[in-house]
């Protein structure tokens, strides 16, 4: 691996951990552990961890993905890593 | 038009669309059958995977079983999507990287090991084939239910068709029916949705219905009064609530059939983004499907709860005509007490749901019709997809890498053909058989749990962690697949008492807390032997790295 290659691999762990923090806080945070405190609000009629579990978490998963992506092309542009080759 | 002449209509147009697309895109080589030639555009791999994933379970069972769980059906929506977190994270661009065809693939190059190939290959069977005979049944029960064929006629044609278009065209073709499958099953999915939650709330959307302060406190209401627990609590343990739904995500994240879809795209930037694509496409009915459960519930206590028999809907009549109600006016006053208790005098199969959705509502029969054509599609591209699994470790992992590595591309392409008509068949002989043995619900915890246990730990060791080699590699899926598949046939099959449960602990939820077990194993078992050689540290830093190889 050059120097550029363990940075952004270095970058890459970082941006996927922190990212697994929020789908770990989303999930099983607020709609598991947390949910009775959350059940204080709400959404319509909706108790507000009731529907972290049934709705917001899903929402929250596709939007992490997304952002995902997103930073990983920023992070490939940044250290010049180039996609095109990889296919054998 | 009547309801099943309108099934056979919606039926008969998309399996000879399916099979149009299959003649259009047969298959060349092996990397156009176990690849799809590695070109697939990410959205369209997104709407593959999407119906690849969603099965007969999910189109059918789960809004079902939802409206009768409650908050408690929360372990299935959170558990079937939050897996694809993982997925996009930690395997789908590696693994893409890795570029090679099935994950035995991987399993057997990473560590360097025949040995472990071959267990990578039994864990993959036995997850396809459990998953698959489920998949079969389904389509068998949609015939019999709406078009009047028996149900083992009903599996044979469901296997005649996949039988066209998996064999003629392998993954390709498979890809691109699915594409088509997910378009069918997901406007099957959402159209009564839709009208049903205009009746309930006057909403069009079923996300936003489902909010509506006339559904869930309703339903907390309604079912305290009738002596349930409430819509939005559960009488689960906490601790099982976690454990099932971590299950149900890192199994997700595990399972072949769904890891082998993202191969067939260009790299791994096209994995991480068809990933994305699969989790949009799969959400659309996975938080439309909580709000159709609600609407169910609701819909079945007003129309039947305190209604006198002679009264009662057509929809009623028909479905326990067909025995999926149970009806014993215990009382004899006359009239349908539905109650939490020892009262209660009507139990519905959680099953119906769906497909009695749309008569529930009283909804024109071509809706119907929509939804049956809807279901078959569901469980044909997840059986596709399985067979897929089945035939690639047969003929490229057992015949072409293990046994008879001398085998052309041509020959391998003739075993690859050979292998999955076998597995249609043995598939549907599975699912004709399984129905006997009564066990179909019951393996489903099995696929995911073994899929978390034994596959999941070595493939994201196997890419994360340098160091981690052959000897743990086969310690951890030896110690995941034991362990799991003990501890349920133990409370499954042996002694079903949920007393003895470890730590409260059911055994859909035990393939998470055996997982951990499995990498423990592992990890320790890597660190007491030698560091794997210097070419497998290089194949870890190239799979890190796109475009580096």
């Amino acid at each position: 691996m050059t120097d550029n290659q363990r940075l952004y691999w270095r970058a890459t762990r970082r941006l996927t951990v922190g990212l697994l923090l929020v789908w770990f806080a989303v999930s099983f945070g607020a709609g598991i552990l947390f949910r009775e405190a959350l059940d204080a609000a709400s959404i319509g009629g909706a108790p507000l961890g009731f529907w972290m579990a049934q709705q917001g978490s899903i929402y929250v998963f596709v939007l992490l993905i997304v952002i995902y992506c997103t930073a990983m092309t920023r992070l490939e542009r940044k250290f010049g890593i180039d996609q095109k080759g990889s296919d054998q | 038009m009547s309801g099943p002449l309108w099934s056979w209509v919606f039926v008969g147009l998309t399996f000879a669309l399916y099979i149009g697309i299959a003649v259009w895109s047969r298959a060349g080589s092996t990397r156009d059958f176990y690849v799809a030639g590695h070109d697939v555009p990410p959205v369209l791999n997104g709407m593959a995977t999407a119906a690849d994933w969603m099965s007969a379970a999910s189109f059918l069972s789960m809004a079902g079983l939802i409206a009768f769980l409650g908050y408690g059906g929360s372990v299935y929506l959170m558990g079937w999507t939050g897996g694809y977190v993982l997925l996009a994270l930690l395997l789908a661009p590696y693994l893409r990287e890795f570029g090679k065809f099935t994950v035995p693939d991987f399993v057997g190059d990473r560590y360097d090991s025949r040995a472990a190939r071959i267990i990578a290959v039994i864990c993959a069977l036995f997850v396809s084939f459990t998953y698959i005979a489920g998949q079969m049944k389904g389509v068998g029960v949609a015939f019999s239910a709406f078009l009047d064929v028996p149900q083992n006629w009903g599996i044979a044609i469901g296997m005649a068709i996949v039988l066209v278009y998996a064999v003629l065209g392998g993954m390709k073709g498979i890809t691109y029916t699915q594409v088509a499958q997910y378009v069918v099953l997901i406007f099957a999915y959402t159209v009564p949705a839709i009208f049903i939650s205009l009746a309930i709330t006057g909403q069009l959307v079923p996300q936003i219905g489902f909010t509506s302060e006339s559904v869930l406190p309703r339903l907390d209401r309604l079912l305290v009064e009738l002596g349930f627990t409430e819509y939005t609590q559960t009488t689960k343990a906490k601790i099982d609530v976690f454990c099932i739904t971590a299950a149900l995500m890192f199994g997700t994240a595990g399972l072949p059939h769904v890891i082998i879809r993202f191969f067939t795209v260009e790299n791994a930037q096209a994995a991480r983004r068809s990933a994305g694509w699969a989790l949009a496409f799969i959400a659309v009915l996975y938080t439309t499907a909580p709000a159709v459960g609600a609407f169910a519930r609701i819909n079945f206590i007003d129309q039947v709860n305190e209604t006198a028999i002679d009264d009662l809907p057509a929809w009623f009549e028909t479905w326990e005509s067909t025995g999926y109600i149970d009806l014993d006016d215990k009382n004899g006053d006359g009239v349908v007490q539905y109650r939490a208790g020892a009262d209660n005098e009507v139990v519905p199969n959680r099953d119906i749901f769906v497909l009695a959705n749309p008569q529930i509502a009283g909804l024109p029969a071509w809706v119907v019709g929509l939804v049956v054509a809807g279901g078959m599609a569901a469980a044909l591209s997840t059986a596709a997809g399985l067979l897929m699994v089945i035939s690639s470790a047969v003929s490229h992992d057992l015949m072409r890498m293990t046994f008879r590595p001398d085998m052309t591309d041509k020959q391998e392409l003739r075993w690859a053909r050979i292998s999955a008509a076998g597995a249609v068949v043995a598939a549907g002989l599975l699912g004709i058989f399984a129905d006997n043995l009564g066990f179909v619900a019951q393996v489903v915890a099995f696929a995911f749990g073994l899929a978390a246990a034994s596959l999941f730990p070595v493939i994201v060791l196997g890419i994360f962690w340098g160091r981690f080699n052959k000897q743990g590699a086969i310690a951890a899926m030896v110690t995941g697949l034991v362990t799991t598949f003990s501890y349920i046939v133990w409370f499954k099959f042996v002694d079903p008492d949920p007393a003895g449960w470890w730590l409260g602990i059911s055994p859909e939820g035990i393939g998470f807390a055996f997982m951990w077990l499995a990498l423990a194993v592992g990890v320790l078992t890597a660190v007491a032997t030698p560091a794997p050689p210097d070419h497998i540290r290089q194949l870890v830093e190239d799979i890190r790295i796109p475009g580096a190889n």
